[in-house]
């Protein structure tokens, strides 16, 4: 009983589904950010699928939103590479595409998808899925310095493209 | 954190994220130890939940402990809410409390029962619909008559409340004793399946 009492219990691993609630709006709008419209929903189902299969190995505690972020990354990357394989898209809809994206292009996207990748994932990593600049280097594989500066001139860009009458 | 407004177009809606949660349960399907679900039911909401074994878990009135977490803790966190593995279920459920099902025709996942509470619980599905016993029948049938206290015990930590029926046990003076969900609970199952006429 003392024993128990010394060493107490690591901190509850909450049900995945939670898991999913508490955080599935962040994944999407780091998917759709990154992916745009058509590819965002099928990269956070991938997300959600091997995070899932990986979740019993995640220490409990850990920074579940920042690991979700990562796994969210690394399928957009994978899903950006199988786009640049595809043949060029024509107007029509797809037929794999069985449900209707669930957001509508914006300025926004198409905004974004004009960035250079660093920037983007930069301004995706610290502004949308909120990850301090120490955790978006590590990710990204570059300085502290270099990443903030890499966001800031993102959105710098993107404020001059979108004008402050299309923000709101 | 504040989000800039410039990112406020990649907001999802609820109904976007409720779409995207339903199809991932059918597309994790394979990596989901416990699939669960909630429904409404005459003695309140039921949450119910299955392993790849059967039913595992059944409760209700979760005010004061928290059933999934302790589905976590107990048997795997790869937990997803999954309406179409527990459809037999709900549906079964659904006849009995339109007094149109007597028997429930379902595996059961009993690894949260070991020992003696194991045998109290196989010793339950042995009492008919309709009819009652006492907690000294129940330790009789076990073949443990002098365990009535462990027998009373046993139904309240019963995982399957309902499906194995724990309220058919009564006291032997004929009041209902004490049930998990409340007397007034076991009075309504009891009514419902005629035994207090």
């Amino acid at each position: 009983m003392e024993q128990a009492l010394l060493t107490p219990r690591p901190p509850a691993k909450p049900p995945f589904s939670r898991v999913v609630e508490s955080h599935g709006a962040t994944v999407l709008r780091v998917c759709r950010a990154l992916l745009g419209p058509v590819d965002a929903d099928d990269a956070w189902q991938e997300t959600f699928i091997a995070a899932l299969r990986a979740y019993p190995d995640v220490p409990s505690g850990a920074n579940l939103e920042a690991w979700l972020v990562t796994i969210a990354h690394r399928k957009a990357i994978d899903a950006a590479r199988a786009r640049k394989r595809r043949p060029t898209p024509t107007a029509e809809v797809p037929e794999r595409q069985v449900a209707q994206p669930s957001l509508p292009a914006t300025a926004l996207w198409l905004a974004l998808a004009d960035l250079p990748d660093r920037q983007r994932h930069a301004v995706v990593y610290h502004h949308i899925a909120g990850l301090a600049y120490r955790q978006v280097a590590q990710l990204m594989d570059t300085s502290e310095s270099a990443a903030r500066k890499a966001a800031s001139d993102g959105v710098a860009s993107l404020r001059i493209r979108l004008k402050d009458d299309d923000l709101r | 954190m504040n989000r800039d407004p410039l990112f406020g177009s990649l907001d999802p809606s609820a109904a976007d994220l409720a779409t995207l949660h339903a199809r991932l349960a059918t597309a994790a399907a394979p990596d989901t130890d416990v699939a669960y679900i909630t429904m409404q039911s005459p003695i309140g909401e039921l949450l119910l939940a299955s392993t790849e074994i059967g039913l595992v878990r059944v409760a209700f009135q979760w005010a004061d402990h928290d059933p999934l977490q302790e589905l976590a803790d107990a048997i795997s966190p790869r937990i997803l809410r999954s309406p179409k593995r527990l459809r037999q279920v709900a549906q079964q459920l659904d006849a009995y409390f339109d007094g149109t099902r007597r028997h429930f025709d379902l595996p059961f996942d009993m690894r949260l029962s070991h020992g003696f509470r194991r045998e109290v619980l196989d010793a339950l599905l042995r009492i008919d619909y309709g009819a009652t016993a006492s907690y000294a029948d129940v330790a009789l049938d076990t073949g443990r008559p002098k365990a009535v206290r462990a027998v009373g015990t046993a139904c309240g930590m019963n995982p399957l409340p309902v499906v194995i029926p724990c309220h058919r046990v009564i006291r032997s003076d004929g009041s209902l004793g004490q049930y998990g969900g409340g007397t007034e609970v076991k009075r309504t199952l009891l009514e419902l399946e005629g035994a207090l006429d």
